[in-house]
């Protein structure tokens, strides 16, 4: 009675598996074959191989999302460390804050920084100046930031605030002082919540397009510029190629950072 | 001292969060035509806004594709939460989990030129346009987006509710079917409202799945305003982002009082794990 019951309850999931399959798994397939075959269709490394054309995109939209994951994660850090340990009141009141930025909508929120920044926007306006911000790396950094940062926030936040109180204090008694309490036991045990920030920052900076469209000011390209330009124009073969590529880099590395947050994790706590 | 420049530190940031946000507010308020300049206020925009028919369409697609695409996630995700949780085989279970998360791994981008290109050869293969497969292809990529948070949120509910209570329901003479839908999905609906809700959000939120997804006729509130800032922007553009701002707020009011907001931590925090 009981195993067949059994059967019948994992049967729950089979709608799952197959739109998993069809609609997952399937799409990934067909971006494959596109990036291995020509406008006819027949069979051709050429889009694989003319992606060399594309290697310094690739290279400036690695530096600009490194750069801004980097900040974020300076900039996030105190937050969430500050956010942690206020009265839980608080707390409740800062999470919110954070959290309704990040459920506007991306492209208003970069929107609204544009117009801030722009040449003859709110900023220069305001200031009487015309400084030229909008097109310059500066920028872009600035909006992947600006539109990420809760992103980096939040999962440090949370691990910071499962830190047992007792650690704080029995680092203190062993004579660390406040800043070696943060560096030696508090920074190492959030380290998860740092690669989960990371990694929710990083992704979304790596493929955006409409960023660094309005505050590039179309003076430069980053990979999701390209793909975004190949699917506008038609050409979807070399669009494939490059997601494809950018797909694998992707999860090549979040298997390596889960890797080394699951080695960390059961050092320390073990 | 130290309190005093956490608090500085805090304000800082919540300041520049903010300040992009009320100034796009304030300027939807603008009697002129420009996003630079306050002239006055009026509520000039907001009317120009109801009266152009397009944001109403584009609102209305909008809902219907966030209510249907929710709903569907919702039941098809609780049903593989309670599927996933009765499995034993550990590597098939990995294996589906794996595959589910794949959405929420991957760059958006890569989401959607995969799944436009597999509407693309299913138009090929059905000799319809693409077109005229516009409505279901958004909303099965919405609905795939989707799975993995609710999934992400049902589980979770199930694992600590266990099995005891549904044993009991079959022993006293339920059907397995009578004991999931009288005691365990009661008892999990706070997970799946949350994952609910969340799929809700994120179906009205998104913007690059469905920009490469989409057709050119059925355009959502998202794709209207990317096409609104591609040409020269005015005001009404911050009177229709101001009107989703305040909505966003009521909803993530709601959405806190239900306690969700555990969710969305554990969707940061362990989104990416297995």
């Amino acid at each position: 009675m009981k195993k067949l019951s059994q059967i019948k309850h994992s049967a729950a999931a089979a709608p799952h598996i197959v739109w998993a399959v069809l609609f997952i798994l399937l799409p990934l397939f067909i971006v494959t074959y596109y990036a291995f075959t020509d406008a006819d269709g027949a069979f051709s490394f050429e889009n694989v191989t003319s992606l060399s054309e594309y290697l310094k995109i690739f290279g400036l939209s690695m530096e600009l999302a490194v750069i801004a994951t980097f900040v974020c994660l300076l900039v996030g850090y105190p937050l969430a460390y500050i956010m942690a340990r206020a009265n839980p009141k608080r707390q409740k009141l800062f999470i919110m804050l954070l959290m309704l930025p990040m459920w506007t909508n991306l492209l208003i929120r970069t929107y609204s920084i544009m117009a801030i920044l722009d040449d003859g926007g709110i900023l220069n306006t305001i200031l009487n100046t015309s400084m030229h911000i909008v097109g310059t790396k500066g920028a872009v950094i600035f909006g992947m930031v600006y539109d990420f940062l809760p992103y980096m926030v939040l999962p440090i936040y949370t691990c910071i605030s499962k830190i047992d109180k007792h650690m704080w204090e029995a680092a203190a008694d062993l004579g660390c002082n406040s800043f070696k309490v943060i560096s030696k036991v508090i920074f190492p045990l959030s380290m998860s919540g740092v690669i989960s920030g990371v990694t929710m920052v990083l992704v979304p900076s790596i493929s955006t397009f409409y960023i660094s469209q309005k505050l590039g000011g179309g003076t430069f390209e980053l990979i999701g510029d390209t793909i975004e330009r190949q699917f506008v124009t038609g050409a979807l073969n070399v669009g494939a190629a490059i997601s494809l590529v950018m797909m694998l880099l992707i999860l090549l590395s979040l298997a390596v950072m889960n890797k080394f947050t699951d080695s960390e994790d059961g050092g320390i706590i073990a | 001292m130290k309190k005093h420049l956490q608090r500085l530190y805090l304000g800082l940031i919540f300041a520049i969060l903010y300040i992009p946000i009320i100034t796009l507010i304030f300027f939807s308020f603008n009697s002129e035509n420009s996003t630079a300049v306050f002239a006055g206020f009026s509520l000039r925009w907001y009317k120009e806004l109801f009266s152009s028919p397009e944001t109403f369409i584009a609102l209305r697609n909008s809902i219907i594709l966030a209510v249907t695409s929710s709903v569907i996630a919702t039941v098809i995700g609780t049903a593989a939460a309670e599927g996933i949780y009765r499995m034993r085989n550990k590597h098939f279970k990995s294996a589906i989990l794996s595959v589910t998360n794949i959405p929420m791994m991957n760059p958006e981008i890569v989401t959607g030129m995969s799944m436009m290109l597999f509407f693309v050869a299913v138009a090929g293969i059905l000799s319809v346009s693409y077109e005229s497969i516009g409505f279901a292809a958004m909303l099965i990529a919405h609905v795939t987006f989707s799975l993995p948070y609710v999934i992400l949120s049902v589980l979770p509910r199930i694992n600590e509710f266990g099995d005891s209570l549904s044993e009991a329901a079959m022993d006293l003479g339920c059907t397995p079917m009578q004991a999931f839908f009288k005691v365990k999905l009661i008892n999990i609906m706070p997970g799946v409202l949350s994952g609910a809700l969340m799929a809700f959000t994120m179906s009205l939120d998104d913007f690059v799945i469905s920009y490469f997804v989409g057709s050119s006729n059925f355009q959502t509130l998202p794709l209207l305003i990317y096409s609104m800032t591609k040409k020269k922007v005015t005001p009404d553009m911050y009177a229709l982002s101001s009107l989703i701002i305040i909505t966003i707020f009521i909803l993530l009011l709601i959405y806190n009082y239900k306690s969700g907001k555990r969710i969305k931590k554990r969707r940061l925090i362990g989104g990416y794990k297995k």
